[in-house]
């Protein structure tokens, strides 16, 4: 369990981080290393060159501007989860990160390394999806990119992000008046989500009004599901459409139709929970 | 007259150090010039493969590739052989397979370089074809007509098997008023020790002596076998065990990487150093515990059990472990079934099958934890039948002390057991009424609440008969070597290991008390060849049983010494003088003299002894157990717990044990053990599995990701309880305790999670570790 070779690098500033990237191809961003190095030292990942951004300015800033919150990608998941901007703007956030690992993994692992690792189990890609969050990109060559996050997770540890770019903060809309609803369904407290789910609801006249959700753990990848959100608004039983619609992973300790049984109780959970709430 | 040290809640001596971060682990420490090993294991279940190995042994940095070739010019292969299983098929194993692999993370090349990184950038590079051939891994497959073979030649998988018989089975089962039967499924398991397993072998040249350091719980077995294979004398070879950062039974066999270490670094004449990492921990320390189990209880109409038909199939793994052999467990796994009830007969045939998966071997509580499941499930169903309480249809049929000592039909020697005094310790600890009124509180509000009980009886401290008898060189005696320090502090080496389970400690309050001096002025080590007397190491919960009888023995002996000389130097009868809390008393009672004072006397000032009087300062002790094979224990274990009628998640609330290990030596250590016991047999219960891919034979629990150990959210609060009956035929009086938790968990919480799904009027889980979606089929809400 010892990395293959690899070439380090630590850039002072973004401008040099984003060269690194262009010029070599096989280089690897390295944000807080929690499910990266672990990779390297079974050398299931085996870059040439590590691009350490850990020493890059303020990349790691939680602000709100008047449309949106902004959670830099560097922004470690123990200060996104105690932040005061993000209990008032996207409390989401908060509720999916207390199911994120142990405060030791938390202290060190950042939002953009897991939003751009898009393990098919972590919470955070399903949040960011459900949040209707824009994922904002820098390369070398092209500037900065614009990404809605439903188009941003492309299958199991696959994204949008091009090999020469690097993710630079979310950018969350501030939604006065939704509400969010996050649980999972693990083995042990702290491992990853067998199924979890993310929703966002607004309710208006004692009614929801408009409602987004995505599944973690259950696909390769989460995405919103625009029939299921119709049938929760409508109060029809949107569980029954979820066998016709997910293609849930399988795997030795759970089956995939153990992982659509989770999922369906997660979204009568959720829904029971929208209406009596509204 | 000063506190006894022995039964004191005193703390760990080392606990301090370990806990400060000043443990020395295998990987703590290393030789000058050393070389890390690497090896590159089989990616297959069965393979055959040819090795080019130049590439690799170009790259910078690399010493040497080895392969099966070059370790056999120094080291002969081995085979399980055991008279205890006669007609054993268990083939020949070296240090590295030769062209053909029989399971996945066999070694098959050895890379020795100037790091560890290098060392795999290596085994990398070696150009490896592999050739797949037909594997096995299913236990009822390998045994299936036409099931390809494990290793080419055989005519079947089967390597071994027996029929057990007693009494008269066919009648009872005839003539039973009541006969109920169910099939258990084990899955695989193995032991995850914190420190993984290692080697640090240094060849000395020069004198043609190994010194080797491992992580290991029985070094003078090491040594033997080292000496055997490498073709060296004895007292050529030093294995020191230093501190061991748990075993669990994954540290007593002879494994190849290890053995290759040692001839590497003799054929190469430089240190070698490996540590086996985690994914190699998973792939290749023994697993156990895998079976299918089906059992039949006959009943007569007054609920008293007549007799058990057991079959019972165990999966091997490649081969046989050495030199114990993996057969070992099923008969732990027989000899426990029934063994608290009272029953007239008995058949059970035993099947232990080859497949192409690494081999198994003794793992904490060996077979115990499924004897008790099964037996404990068909109590469950045979009460059921009859629609009466379970724990009165156990308290019908538990032995009584009276009734012992016996051999059971399944020939488990039953002696000093207290069943019913435990039974009623543990329903007072669990204030059983109001208990039951909880539940029945909890279930009208819709929880699916589940109460498990489970009996159990466990062998520990086997004694020399078993694998003496077996023609199996393994130590079942043991010695201590105590020594007055001219200071007065008394010192001692025992052949007991310490891996980490605290028994330095309890032989140290054990030979303040056999001396008479305070514990804190007693310090015993253990674990290296060159310093302790021979002995068996740790296995089989024996260090306070057999290791606790020989550091009495030492410590008597060491007094009688100090009292010769005292009485020549007071001109007094020995008989008469006493030591007490460090000091030489006369026959009033009055201190004469420090054991310093004498200590100093004896070393530096022998002239002032009388003439002819030459006492030593040291004493040794060397154990012999005669009479009983095995010390059995007995506890009573119960959890509650809450299944998740949504998930299908089970979570324990609380557990209760009473347990009867004779004498206690330190209840810090033994509720300490009772409690990790507990912990590995919820992790047995509910999560570890070793899976397998059916299809291809894959390992699929290669991480701790993937083999789910129970972690401290898992464990509820466990209360204990103690019934404590010495055993009388020793001097101190203990029995073990090291795996007794885990040896009725699996058992009372498979219970409780049917009583549970029994209460919801669902069906029953059959297989462990109960996973989520078992109890969600049982409760027929998952297809």
């Amino acid at each position: 369990m010892t990395p293959a070779r690899f070439a380090y690098a630590r850039p002072a500033t973004l401008d040099a981080a984003l060269d690194m990237l262009a010029r070599e191809e096989e280089a690897t961003p390295l944000a807080g290393g929690q499910s990266l190095v672990p990779m390297m030292a079974m050398r299931v990942a085996r870059p040439a060159l590590l691009v350490d951004l850990n020493a890059l300015p303020g990349l790691d800033a939680i602000e709100a501007t008047p449309g949106v919150l902004r959670i830099g990608a560097l922004a470690r998941h123990a200060a996104v989860l105690d932040h005061e901007l993000v209990a008032a703007e996207a409390p989401l956030l908060a509720l999916a990160l207390r199911e994120v690992a142990h405060p030791a993994i938390r202290n060190r692992g950042t939002l953009g390394g897991s939003l751009c690792l898009a393990d098919p189990a972590a919470e955070l890609p399903a949040c960011m999806v459900a949040l209707d969050a824009t994922l904002v990109l820098a390369s070398a060559a092209r500037g900065e990119r614009r990404v809605a996050a439903r188009d941003f997770f492309a299958g199991l540890y696959a994204t949008a992000r091009r090999a020469d770019e690097l993710l630079l903060r979310a950018e969350i809309p501030r939604a006065p008046g939704w509400s969010p609803w996050f649980e999972e369904v693990a083995r042990r407290r702290g491992d990853y989500a067998i199924a979890g789910l993310a929703v966002m609801a607004r309710r208006e006249a004692g009614r929801i009004a408009a409602l987004r959700l995505a599944f973690c753990g259950v696909e390769a990848a989460p995405r919103r599901l625009p029939e299921v959100e119709a049938a929760v608004i409508e109060g029809r039983d949107a569980a029954a459409l979820l066998p016709g619609l997910l293609a849930p992973l399988g795997s030795a300790e759970a089956p995939a139709a153990y992982r659509l049984h989770l999922a369906q109780l997660l979204l009568r959970r959720a829904t029971e929970h929208a209406h009596a709430a509204a | 007259m000063p506190d006894r040290a022995i039964g004191r809640a005193l703390p760990r001596d080392a606990s301090r150090r370990l806990v400060a971060g000043g443990g020395r682990f295998l990987d703590d420490h290393a030789e000058r010039g050393e070389l890390h090993a690497a090896f590159l294991r089989s990616p297959l279940p069965h393979a055959r493969f040819t090795l080019h190995t130049d590439a690799a042994a170009a790259l910078p940095g690399v010493a040497a590739v080895l392969t099966a070739r070059d370790l056999a010019a120094v080291c002969r292969p081995w085979r399980t052989v055991s008279k205890g299983f006669p007609g054993l098929v268990s083939p020949e194993q070296a240090p590295l397979a030769d062209g053909r692999a029989s399971w996945q993370g066999e070694p098959v090349a050895m890379v020795l370089a100037a790091s560890r990184a290098i060392a795999e950038d290596a085994a990398e590079a070696i150009d490896a074809a592999w050739e797949e051939l037909p594997a096995v891994t299913d236990v009822q497959a390998a045994l299936a007509p036409g099931a390809p073979p494990v290793h080419p030649g055989l005519e079947g998988n089967r390597a071994w098997g027996t029929t057990i018989r007693h009494g008269d089975p066919d009648a009872a089962f005839a003539a039973a008023a009541l006969v109920v039967e169910e099939r258990l499924v084990f899955t695989r398991h193995t032991g995850v020790p914190l420190e993984p397993r290692g080697a640090l072998a240094l060849w000395e040249k020069g004198t043609g002596a190994l010194t080797i350091r491992l992580s290991h719980q029985m070094p003078h077995q090491m040594r033997l076998h080292l000496a055997e294979q490498l073709g060296l004398p004895v007292n050529r070879v030093r294995v020191v065990a230093a501190d061991v950062g748990g075993g669990f039974g994954i540290k007593m066999h002879v494994y190849q990487d290890e053995m290759a270490v040692a001839a590497a670094s003799r054929l190469l004449a430089r240190p070698v150093r490996w540590v086996a990492d985690r994914l190699e921990s998973m792939l290749a320390d023994i697993h156990a515990r895998e079976h299918v189990v089906t059992a039949r209880l006959a009943v007569d109409a007054e609920g008293h059990m007549l007799g058990f038909d057991v079959q019972d199939l165990q999966g091997l793994g490649a081969v046989s472990v050495y030199p114990r052999s993996s057969t070992v467990e099923a008969m732990s796994l027989l000899r426990t079934l029934g063994a608290p009830y009272r029953f007239a007969h008995a058949r059970a045939r035993i099947d232990s099958v080859l497949q192409n998966k690494v081999p198994t071997g003794q793992y904490r509580a060996v077979g115990a934890p499924i004897g008790c499941a099964v037996t404990e499930r068909l109590i469950e169903k045979a009460a059921a039948a009859r629609g009466e309480d379970a724990l009165a249809f156990r308290a019908r049929n538990l032995l009584r002390a009276e009734e012992m000592p016996l051999v059971n039909g399944f020939g488990a020697a039953l002696h000093g057991l207290h069943h019913h005094a435990a039974l009623e310790k543990a329903r007072a600890l669990m204030d059983l009424p109001a208990l039951r009124a909880e539940i029945a509180a909890g279930r009208a509000a819709g929880r699916l609440l589940g109460l498990g009980l489970a009996v159990t009886v466990e062998f520990t401290a086997s004694g020399p008969a078993i694998y003496g008898g077996a023609g199996v060189p393994v130590a079942a005696t043991d010695t201590v070597v105590a020594t007055l320090e001219p200071t007065g502090e008394v010192s001692a080496q025992a052949s007991i290991t310490e891996i980490g389970q605290g028994i330095t400690q309890g032989l140290a309050q054990v030979l303040a008390d056999a001396v008479g001096v305070p514990a804190g002025a007693v310090r015993v080590e253990a674990g290296d060849t060159a310093a302790a007397p021979h002995g068996g190491g740790a296995w089989a919960s024996r260090g306070a049983a057999i290791g606790g009888e020989a550091a009495w023995g030492a410590g008597r002996a060491l007094r009688a010494q100090l009292l010769d000389a005292a009485g020549a130097l007071l001109q007094a009868e020995p008989g008469t003088l006493d030591i007490s809390d460090g000091a030489i008393l006369d026959a009033a009672g009055t201190p004469r003299m420090t054991l310093a004072e004498l200590g100093r006397l004896m070393l530096f000032r022998g002239h002032e002894l009388p003439r002819g009087v030459t006492p030593s300062l040291s004493a040794a002790f060397h154990y012999r157990r005669e009479g009983d094979a095995t010390l059995a224990n007995n506890g009573v274990h119960a959890a509650l717990v809450e299944l998740d009628g949504g998930s299908g998640l089970v979570r324990v609330l609380r557990y209760w044990m009473v347990g009867d290990c004779g004498r206690v030596l330190n209840p810090l250590l033994v509720d300490g053990q009772y409690r990790g016991g507990i912990a590995t047999g919820i992790g047995e219960a509910l999560l570890e599995a070793c899976r397998y891919d059916a299809d291809s034979g894959q390992f699929l629990s290669g991480t701790l990701a993937d083999y789910l150990l129970p972690m401290a959210t898992d464990i509820p609060d466990i209360t204990l309880g103690h019934v404590e009956t010495p055993y009388p035929r020793s001097a101190v009086g203990a029995k073990g305790a090291g795996e007794s938790g885990t040896c009725g968990a699996p058992a009372a919480i498979l219970n409780a999670v049917n009583d549970a799904l029994a209460a919801a009027g669902g069906g029953a889980v059959t297989e462990l570790p109960i996973q989520p979606v078992a109890v969600l089929r049982a409760l027929g809400r998952l297809a």
